[in-house]
C-alpha cells in the first residue's frame, strides 16, 4: 500500500474547509438520521447540486459521504426514544433499545449503541484502508465483459435483496435501465426516446432524476402521511454506559462489525440487512435468548455496529471497482461524476486525494459523531420536538432551488417535478424507487459494457461465459436468480407435511449452502 | 461443535430472520393507510406494460442490428421486452398484492403540493424567487400543514429571507430575484 498517498490524505482532510464540509455532512446526516421521513438517499439527492457549485469537489464528496453515514447514528435515537426507527438500517434497534428505555435505561442504549457505532464504523474502514487498494488492482484488469456482468449483478441484488415485492423491484430497475437510454447514442449517435425534444437529446439528468424520485417523491409521499403531533420523548439519564454493560456489550459490538463488515461490500446487502442478520446472530449466540426484545443490551450493540460498519463498507464496491451498492452510494456516484471523476480501479491512481481524502474523513467523521452523540445527545433530542410541517416547505424549497441552480433551467425544475410525482406514485402502488435510480445511474455504463463486448466477442455471447472473471459473476447472477425459485418450490411443498421437520431444515440447509 | 449442532444452527437461522421482518412489517404497518385491492395493482402493471410495449415499438424502428454490430434499438429493445416478461407476470400473479396504498382524502394534499412545485418553477424566472417562496411558504404551513397564521408568517419570512443570504451572498449562485441590494 502506498502509505504516503494515505498519510497524504489526512492533510487533506484537515484543510479546515474539508474539515468544516465533513461537520455539517455529519451533522445533517444525524439530524436527517434523527427525524423520520427523509432517508439518507433523499437527503443526498437533494444535496446533490453542492457539488456542483463547490470550490473543491473533494469536500463535496465528503459531505455527502458524511450525510450517510452520519444518518446510522441519528436513527438509533429516535428507535430508542420513540420506538420510531429514523433510518430503515435502525429497525432492528427498536425491539431491545425502547425496551431498555422503559426501564429507564435509555441512556445506556443509546451511549453502548454510539460506542457500537464507532467502534464498528472504525474497523470497517480500517478493513477498508487495507483492502481497497487490491480490490482496485484486481479490477484494473476488468474488461467491458467484466463490468456488463457487475453492474447486472448489482442492479439484480439491489432489486431482490431489497424489500419489497421482487417483480415489482425488477421492474423499477429495468424502467431505470430504459430511461438511461433517453437522448443520442453514443456508438451511432441515432436519438433515441427524444420524441424531437432538443432538451432530451443530451439525455436525461440523472441528478434531476434522482432529486425528483427519492428528493420531491418523499416530500410529496410524506405531506400525505404526516397527521399525528410530533412525539415527546422519554427523559434520558446518565448516557454513560456502566462498566458491566460496556463489557456485556463488547463481544456483541465485535460480531456485529464483523457481519457489517462483509454484508456491506455486497451489492444490495448494505446496513439494513446488515443489522438485522446481526441481531439474529446475537439472539442466537446468547445463553438466554429470551431476554431478546425485554432489554438486552447486546440487542442493540449487535445491529448498531452492524450497520455502521456496513454502511462504510459499502463505500469499497464504489470507490475501488465503480459499482454502487445501494441507492445511497448512487447518489455519490452521481456525484462523482458530476464533478469529473468516473469512480473506479483507476481513482485510488489518478485522484489519489479524493480516494484517500475522502476514505480519511470518515475516521474523522466517525470520530466527530461519537462526540456529538454521546454528550450532546439531548440537544439531538429536542429537534424531535420541532413539527414535521415546519421542515416540509425547507425542504421543497431547498429541491426546487437547488435543481434549478445545477443548469440555470426552468426545464429541469419540471423534470423533477414529473419524476416527484412518478415517485410518489411508485410508492403509493408498492414500487421502490431505489432500483430504478440505481439502474438508472449504471444504465449506460451496463449498455455501452455490452455492446463493446459483443464487438470483442464478434457477436458470440458465449464470450461472457468462458472468460474466468465474468463466469464467475454470470454464475453469480444465475445463483441470485434460482436461489428464490428454488425456495419457492420448496415452500410450495411444505404445507402438504406441515408438521415434517426434514423437509424444512432440508430447505435452509441449501440456502446457508448457497450463501 | 457437533455436526448435529452446526445442522440447528444453520436451520435457525432464516426462521429467526423471517420472524423478524414480519414483525418489523407489522409495526410499519401500523402507521400505514389501508392497502389499494386488486384494482390498484392490475391498473399499475398495466400502465407497466404499456410502457414496456410503446418502448419496445419505438426501439424497434432505431434498428437492431445484429449481435456483431448492435444497432441503436438492440438494447433498448432487450430492455423493454424484459418490461413487457416482468408486467404480465404482475398481471398473472401480483393481482392479491396488498402492498399498494389507497389514495384518501390526504392524497389531495400532496396534488396541492404537486401544484404549488409546477406554480412556483412558472413564477421563478419571470419575478424571481423571494415572492414564489414566500407563497409556497405559506401554502405549506398554513394550508398543508395547519400551522397558526403567526408562526406561518414568520417562518416563511426567515426562510426565504434566510435562502436569500444563502444562495446570492453565501454561495454566490445567481438566483433569479426582484430586490437587489
Amino acid at each position: 500500500m502506498d502509505w504516503n498517498a494515505f498519510l497524504d490524505g489526512f492533510v487533506v482532510v484537515t484543510q479546515p474547509t474539508n474539515l468544516l464540509y465533513c461537520l455539517i455532512g455529519v451533522m445533517i446526516g444525524m439530524l436527517i438520521g434523527v427525524l423520520p421521513g427523509l432517508g439518507p438517499a433523499a437527503t443526498m439527492a437533494i444535496l446533490l447540486p453542492i457539488a456542483y457549485n463547490a470550490n473543491d469537489p473533494v469536500s463535496a464528496i465528503i459531505m455527502l459521504a458524511g450525510i450517510y453515514y452520519g444518518a446510522q447514528y441519528g436513527g438509533t435515537i429516535t428507535s430508542v426514544l420513540l420506538r420510531i426507527p429514523g433510518e430503515a438500517s435502525s429497525v432492528v434497534t427498536v425491539f431491545d433499545g425502547f425496551a431498555l428505555a422503559k426501564q429507564g435505561k435509555a441512556g445506556t442504549a443509546l451511549g453502548i449503541a454510539a460506542i457500537g457505532s464507532f467502534f464498528g464504523a472504525t474497523v470497517s474502514i480500517i478493513g477498508l484502508t487495507l483492502l481497497g487498494p487490491i480490490v482496485a488492482s484486481y479490477a484494473l484488469d476488468f474488461g467491458p465483459p467484466e463490468y456488463a456482468a457487475l453492474a447486472l449483478l448489482g442492479v439484480l441484488l439491489v432489486a431482490t435483496v431489497g424489500n419489497g415485492n421482487t417483480i415489482k423491484a425488477l421492474v423499477a430497475a429495468s424502467v431505470g435501465l430504459l430511461l438511461a437510454t433517453v437522448g443520442s447514442d453514443s456508438f451511432t449517435s441515432a436519438n433515441r426516446f427524444t420524441f424531437d425534444s432538443l432538451q432530451l437529446q443530451s439525455g436525461i439528468d440523472f441528478v434531476v432524476v434522482a432529486m425528483g424520485l427519492f428528493g420531491v417523491g418523499e416530500i410529496l409521499y410524506n405531506l400525505e402521511e404526516r397527521h399525528g403531533k410530533p412525539h415527546v420523548p422519554a427523559a434520558i439519564a446518565n448516557i454513560w454506559p456502566s462498566r458491566k454493560d460496556l463489557r456485556q456489550a463488547s463481544p456483541a459490538i465485535g460480531r456485529g462489525s464483523f457481519i457489517g463488515f462483509f454484508l456491506g461490500v455486497l451489492p444490495g446487502g448494505g446496513a439494513v440487512m446488515a443489522s438485522l442478520a446481526a441481531y439474529a446472530a446475537e439472539k442466537r449466540v446468547a445463553k438466554d435468548p429470551s431476554r431478546f426484545g425485554r432489554g438486552a443490551i447486546e440487542g442493540v450493540a449487535g445491529p448498531e455496529s452492524a450497520n455502521n460498519a456496513a454502511a462504510t463498507s459499502s463505500f469499497i464496491p464504489l470507490l475501488t471497482i465503480g459499482i454502487p451498492a445501494n441507492a445511497s452510494m448512487a447518489m455519490l456516484f452521481a456525484a462523482l461524476l458530476v464533478v469529473g471523476v468516473t469512480p473506479g480501479p483507476q481513482l485510488i491512481e489518478e485522484r489519489p486525494d479524493l480516494f484517500w481524502g475522502v476514505i480519511n474523513s470518515m475516521y474523522i467523521g466517525n470520530l466527530i459523531l461519537l462526540v456529538l452523540s454521546i454528550p450532546l445527545v439531548g440537544i439531538f433530542v429536542k429537534i424531535l420536538r420541532v413539527r414535521p410541517a415546519i421542515l416540509a416547505p425547507i425542504t421543497a424549497l431547498i429541491t426546487i432551488l437547488g435543481v434549478y441552480t445545477i443548469n440555470n433551467s426552468v426545464f429541469d425544475i419540471f423534470v423533477m417535478i414529473a419524476f416527484g410525482i412518478i415517485g410518489y406514485l411508485m410508492k403509493k402502488t408498492g414500487f421502490e424507487p431505489g432500483p430504478m435510480v440505481l439502474a438508472f445511474v449504471l444504465g449506460s455504463l451496463m449498455e455501452s459494457s455490452f455492446r463493446r463486448s459483443m464487438l470483442i466477442f464478434d457477436g458470440d455471447p458465449s464470450g461472457f461465459v468462458t472468460r474466468p472473471i465474468s463466469g464467475a459473476i454470470i454464475a453469480f447472477i444465475v445463483l441470485v436468480i434460482a436461489l428464490p425459485l428454488v425456495k419457492m418450490a420448496f415452500r410450495r411443498r411444505t404445507p402438504v407435511t406441515p408438521t415434517s421437520e426434514p423437509i424444512g431444515s432440508d430447505d435452509s440447509d441449501q440456502e446457508a449452502g448457497v450463501r | 461443535m457437533t455436526m448435529s449442532e452446526r445442522e440447528t444452527r444453520t436451520a435457525d437461522e432464516p426462521d429467526i430472520l423471517a420472524e423478524l421482518q414480519a414483525e418489523v412489517a407489522r409495526d410499519l404497518a401500523e402507521e400505514r393507510p389501508p392497502a389499494g385491492g386488486p384494482a390498484y395493482q392490475v391498473v399499475s402493471a398495466l400502465v407497466v406494460l404499456v410502457l414496456g410495449l410503446g418502448a419496445a415499438y419505438l426501439s424497434y424502428g432505431y434498428g437492431l442490428g445484429s449481435l456483431r454490430r448492435p444497432g441503436p434499438g438492440l438494447w433498448p429493445f432487450a430492455v423493454s421486452l424484459l418490461i413487457v416478461v416482468l408486467a404480465v407476470m404482475l398481471l398473472v400473479v401480483g393481482r392479491t398484492l396488498d402492498d399498494a396504498e389507497k389514495f384518501t382524502r390526504a392524497s389531495l394534499l400532496v396534488l396541492a403540493g404537486g401544484a404549488t412545485f409546477v406554480v412556483f418553477a412558472l413564477l421563478l424566472p419571470t419575478i424571481g424567487f423571494e415572492v414564489p417562496a414566500l407563497l409556497l411558504g405559506i401554502v405549506w404551513l398554513r394550508f398543508l400543514g395547519g400551522e397558526t397564521w403567526r408562526s406561518t408568517i414568520v417562518i416563511s419570512i426567515a426562510t426565504t429571507a434566510a435562502f436569500y443570504l444563502l444562495f446570492l451572498y453565501g454561495l454566490k449562485i445567481p438566483l433569479p430575484h426582484l430586490l437587489a441590494f
